[in-house]
């Protein structure tokens, strides 16, 4: 317990769905009147349910967080993932102390910092050095503090040159680099990170992984990290808390939280024939509708695992509903952080009549993707890779959800690629059925 | 394990509830360099880009006097306890000004800030305490006027005296603060879930004022409705202000006696309610 920076006990967090303030006022005094008065159970805090954003849930009351327990020891990297609305930013938020918890105990030794946007307080017509002062004085440093390391500070920003102009006229990227250069020299035992590095150009996130590494690693201090970046939480963390629900649904090792994330990720596994209305279909030019996606299937794979050389094979149907004679297949497969590891368009136009079902099979032959899980899109237009005018008429997003594992570990040579450096076979991959 | 006990152990310990009285003021001390940043800010932001600066402060209650002047005076003939009407009400708008501005600004700290609030964590009542701040800035540049005001009528000999009542004036100076201060506290606080006091406040101060001996003496006040002027806790604070410094006013012990009453209980109501929503407003407003 000695080294304990964090000590969560039974924390949940309560939120009342719909709209708050209009017509509470009876709503109060009778609540006000049946728990001082009367004694009894709170009335509208009736028995809530588990946070599942897409469900719509019977009563109007849903726990964002519900039982927490954990332990943080000092010098731990902390990564918190989990789908949106998981309950990862009020826990980062109850953390902060910008919201209460409705039950539990959290203790904390040691000063916290929390970084829940930045720039917070910023104010337009101020200078940037001004700004500095005030936003370090938000949050938390005193003007001592800030006069020490107002140095720092500004080269960390690289911004000298615009110090002292008013922040209003920042570009959007100088801005965030104030803001978070000044979030960076907090001096405190914990810190706390929400997704703050989605801004900013690439050298600046890398430098701002950087500093945070530096001071989790270098300095021994505590971090935690909420990111939908699954990159940066692994470089950066040692630990992981998987949120599902509202609930911890794994506590440990990074890469074994992470794991059990990115399994839950697809929701579409178990289902290999997607129909209608489980596609989500992006229809390109609303006005005038003119393919309809039927369904796609894949049909290759050991369920939905294929080996890392096995050919994967997805069926599609769609039919068009105006006169487009000439029209190609697009593809795309994005690993589960939905980058693009690849696309493909077909060359030779696939004419057919409108109104009729069209079936296809698409083939990716000998893949060599690396392990994990992918899914695909598909798009439906004229234009393809080599013309400029690409028009798509719809694309569908989350067609197929597969994943690559080896299998066949009695081979030589076993390949770990990096889900940057697979590649996919494209020769002859369309064929009409 | 109570939260005290586990103080003792821990920096931090973060709990649902914890009792009305518990206000962490030693936390707000510890943030004194925030509140005066703040107060920095809105002073610098204030005239960033005006060409007369400052000095704007000086034009609001200069024309405010001017109207006043010729319709109340002028117009209506209402009385000024026999004063110079421009420095009658000069000293009225001056006083009222800064608790009206404490009050309507105060009143909307959760609004305005919810933002702020929201992403970060620091004593909340730091906020409403620099706005008291700033307008306080303001309000010495408006009593400068004021004072080069008294600097003419007496060059000119006119019939006001000074007298040494003029030493009440910075305990009424505090008085309009906290009083803004406390009923601001208490209206913002409301305002998170209801917000309809939101719109009674901008008119209700106007009002108010005509409630107030700002433009009247309350030697001059109809006898039936003076109990209500005198139940006003701002009557006895401008009463006492334009008695100091001009020598005419009713200052009695009993009305200042009330005035002080009524702010302190407003203030530590306002203190308390506040300190109980800052905890939740962030889920509500």
């Amino acid at each position: 317990m000695s080294n304990t920076a964090i000590k969560v006990e039974n924390l949940s967090k309560i939120y009342r769905l719909g709209e708050i303030g209009t017509g509470t006022i009876s709503r109060d005094m009778e609540r006000w009147f049946k728990t001082k008065v009367l004694k009894q159970e709170d009335p509208f805090l009736k028995i809530g349910e588990t946070n599942d954003r897409a469900n719509k849930g019977m009563s109007d009351i849903v726990y964002s967080l519900q039982d927490i327990n954990f332990e943080i020891n000092q010098g731990d990297a902390v990564g918190i993932i989990g789908r949106n609305g998981a309950g990862k930013s009020t826990l980062l938020k109850i953390l902060s102390r910008v919201t209460t918890p409705t039950t539990g105990k959290i203790n904390i030794k040691g000063r916290v910092a929390s970084l829940l946007e930045v720039g917070t307080g910023f104010h337009p017509e101020l200078t940037g050095r001004e700004n500095i002062y005030l936003n370090g004085a938000i949050l938390g440093m005193r003007k001592r503090e800030i006069d020490r390391k107002l140095d720092e500070i500004i080269d960390f920003s690289g911004v000298e040159r615009y110090i002292d102009t008013p922040v209003k006229r920042y570009s959007s990227g100088m801005y965030v680099r104030l803001a978070f250069a000044v979030a960076a020299h907090l001096e405190s035992e914990i810190l706390i990170v929400d997704e703050v590095l989605a801004v900013g150009d690439a050298e600046f996130q890398k430098k701002c992984l950087g500093k945070m590494g530096e001071v989790s690693k270098g300095e021994g201090r505590t971090v935690l990290f909420v990111s939908h970046n699954i990159g940066a939480i692994q470089q950066l963390c040692n630990k992981g808390i998987f949120l599902k629900n509202g609930m911890i649904s794994e506590y440990g090792l990074v890469n074994g939280a992470l794991d059990s994330y990115l399994s839950t990720v697809p929701l579409n596994n178990a289902i290999k024939k997607l129909i209608g209305k489980d596609l989500k279909q992006l229809h390109k030019n609303p006005l005038t509708k003119s393919v309809e996606f039927i369904s796609s299937e894949l049909i290759s794979g050991d369920g939905l695992f294929h080996s890392e050389q096995q050919d994967i094979i997805l069926i599609l149907e769609f039919k068009r509903l105006n006169e487009i004679k000439l029209c190609r297949i697009g593809f795309g497969i994005l690993a589960i952080t939905g980058e693009y590891v690849g696309v493909g368009f077909t060359t030779n136009y696939l004419s057919g009549d409108y109104g009729v079902n069209e079936k296809y099979q698409l083939t990716i032959k000998n893949p060599g993707l690396a392990k994990g899980i992918y899914s695909v899109n598909i798009s439906i237009g004229t234009g393809n890779a080599h013309e400029n005018n690409i028009i798509d008429e719809v694309i569908v997003e989350n067609c197929a959800t597969f994943e690559i594992a080896y299998k066949n570990h009695q081979k030589e040579l076993i390949p770990f690629w990096n889900p940057n450096s697979g590649r996919i076979h494209l020769n002859g991959i369309i064929d009409n059925i | 394990m109570n939260h005290e006990e586990a103080l003792k152990e821990w920096d931090l310990v973060i709990e649902p509830q914890s009792s009305l009285l518990q206000l962490n003021l030693k936390d707000v001390w510890r943030y004194r360099d925030l509140l005066w940043l703040l107060v920095k800010r809105d002073f610098v932001s204030f005239y960033k880009q005006t060409i007369l600066g400052p000095l704007w402060f000086f034009i609001q209650p200069l024309f405010t006097t001017i109207i006043f002047t010729f319709i109340f005076g002028n117009l209506a003939g209402l009385s000024t306890d026999g004063l110079p009407q421009p420095l009658f009400y000069m000293a009225g708008i001056t006083a009222w000004n800064y608790f009206a501005d404490c009050l309507t600004k105060t009143s909307t700290v959760f609004r305005d800030n919810a933002n702020i609030f929201g992403k970060v964590y620091f004593p909340r009542l730091i906020m409403p305490l620099s706005i008291v701040v700033s307008n306080l800035v303001r309000f010495g540049v408006q009593m400068l006027l004021f004072f080069m005001m008294i600097g003419y009528y007496a060059y000119t000999g006119a019939n006001f005296h000074l007298n040494a009542y003029v030493l009440l004036f910075p305990i009424l100076v505090l008085l309009m603060a906290l009083l803004g201060l406390g009923l601001g506290l208490i209206i913002t606080a409301l305002t998170t879930k209801y917000r309809d006091l939101a719109f009674l406040i901008t008119f209700g101060v106007q009002l108010m004022m005509y409630a107030t001996t700002v433009i009247y003496p309350l030697s001059a006040a109809p006898a039936a409705y003076k109990w209500v002027i005198e139940l006003n806790p701002m009557t006895g604070i401008i009463e006492a202000f334009r008695y100091g410094f001009l020598g005419e006013g009713s200052l009695t012990f009993q009305t200042l006696g009330y005035s002080i009453a009524f702010t302190l209980i407003a203030l530590v109501l306002g203190v308390i309610i506040f300190n109980k929503t800052e905890k939740t407003f962030v889920d509500t407003v």
